[in-house]
């Protein structure tokens, strides 16, 4: 090991655990972590669900780890409050604020920024939701009482739907899409996880856009192409993310929807990697490349590619079957796999009638994805047999099984 | 070495399970099953992984 200098660009979950896996895998060289927002790192998952829930909560962030810890037992220079704005590979340097820092190993991991809606800013009251201060903004919003509108039926819009319903508020969804989710789990099953909304009194519109936000420096009201006008006292937008690759303009990386590595999350430029929402990565285990959002894949990624970056004769790859989850309305959605299937079956109860059920995904001949509502002891069994590249059959027969086990331990 | 498991920062998310399945089971109400007290033979790495993998980091290891 070489390197003396790791710079880690990005100081969200996947940044974290590349600076802990340095330290754990012995690196005793400088390490700098670089971050955009004045935070420490701290977990995003929770920030569209209990951090909004809670009526007058103090709102103590959930933080990582403390300060100390970082500087003190880890070791980490840390470098917060100001984004990055180029990379040279050449000189192997990284522009952070008006310093230029010099790197041994880099690993990218700026992750993505909430997609605006077109005149959003300038307007109080409208927010995204990725960051602390917005998670902060909107939960000060509901503690007031707010007329939520939330723009955008996926997992953070309805996430946040569920909060404010929680505390007994009004609250709209506006989803432009026939279907809300089709992206994340297919229409079918889109579909049914819309009938949560409406079994817990949230307002949802979907085939309709957002023509305008109006009001006089604070919004008053969302216009929709449908003629409607909502009165709205805080409107949130869940219109995904983009990955967060615009300082790398010219570094000489390619970037496609985030910055393109091979399988074992290196650029192309030497000794730097990426790691998380911002890495577009070959995964062996599909054959493809993806780009994840989700907390499971920052959190190994952003470790093994620390690891790759400080000793690259030995990197190793990472291959993944993907996995999310999403708690609304008392209900959890757990995913494994990808969506993009010829078939969907549903072979164990039915979300509208029994508020539960688990469907796999079908591609060729091949099990590639499982979805669990309110079954937390299914999903991973369906991890498991993905990983293990099971057929179609395999994963029906293996859900005849359990169905069966089920019936006679409940007869 | 043992598995400790804090159920107060415990949300059932499974990741352990599908690490280290001769270990972790989540089940039906959502609660997670030592499926042993101590680690399996043979299987420390994929439980310190499991451990690693953690999102609430409830899991840990007590020789």
């Amino acid at each position: 090991m070489s390197a003396r200098r790791l710079v880690v660009v990005g100081a969200s979950l996947a940044g974290l655990r590349a600076v802990e896996a340095a330290r754990k895998d012995g690196f005793d060289g400088r390490i700098t972590l670089v971050g955009a927002e004045p935070h420490l790192p701290y977990d995003r998952p929770p920030l569209s669900k209990q951090f909004l829930e809670e009526i007058g909560a103090d709102g103590t962030p959930p933080t990582f780890r403390t300060e100390e810890v970082l500087r003190t037992d880890l070791g980490v220079e840390l470098l917060l409050g100001t984004p990055a704005t180029f990379l040279d590979t050449r000189n192997r340097a990284v522009g952070v604020g008006e310093r230029t820092i010099g790197y041994d190993a880099l690993v990218i991991a700026t992750g993505a920024t909430a997609r605006q809606l077109p005149g959003m800013q300038g307007l109080d009251g409208v927010h995204t939701l990725r960051t602390l201060d917005d998670a902060v903004a909107i939960r000060r919003a509901l503690d007031k009482g707010a007329r939520t509108v939330v723009v955008g039926a996926g997992f953070i819009g309805a996430e946040t739907a569920a909060a404010a319903r929680k505390r007994g508020l009004d609250v709209v969804v506006v989803e432009a899409q026939p279907t809300p989710l089709v992206r994340a789990v297919g229409e079918t099953m889109g579909g049914a996880l819309a009938s949560l909304h409406l079994r817990h009194g949230t307002d949802l519109r979907c085939g309709v856009s957002v023509i305008a936000l109006e009001g006089e420096g604070r919004v008053e009201r969302v216009r929709l192409s449908d003629g409607t006008a909502l009165d709205a006292d805080l409107v949130v937008v869940g219109a995904g993310a983009v990955p967060a690759t615009d300082w790398l303009a010219g570094s000489g990386l390619t970037l496609d929807n985030g910055v393109v590595c091979d399988e074992t999350l290196f650029t192309g430029a030497e000794d730097v990697y990426a790691a998380g929402d911002v890495a577009r990565w070959h995964n062996p285990l599909f054959d493809r490349p993806m780009r994840l959002e989700h907390w499971t894949s920052a959190a190994e990624q952003g470790d093994l590619a620390a690891r790759n970056a400080l000793n690259p004769a030995a990197a190793r790859g990472y291959s993944t079957v993907p996995y999310f989850w999403s708690d609304q309305y008392d209900t959890r959605i757990q995913f494994v796999g990808i969506p993009d299937a010829d078939e969907i079956a549903v072979v164990d109860g039915d979300i509208e009638r029994d508020h539960q059920c688990v469907a796999l995904y079908r591609a060729d001949n091949r099990l590639v994805g499982a979805l669990a509502v309110n079954r937390p002891t299914e999903i991973m069994k369906y991890r498991g047999l993905i990983t293990r590249g099971a057929s179609w059959a395999d994963g029906l027969t293996f859900a005849q099984t359990r169905r069966k086990a089920r019936d006679t331990a409940d007869a | 070495m043992k598995i400790i498991v804090d159920r107060a920062k415990c949300t059932g998310l499974g990741i352990c399970e599908s690490l280290a399945p001769d270990a972790f089971e989540v089940n039906d109400d959502g609660e997670l099953v030592l499926k042993t007290e101590t680690v399996p033979p043979g299987t420390l790495s994929d439980v310190e992984e499991a451990i690693a993998g953690c999102p609430t980091e409830a899991l840990r290891l007590e020789p």
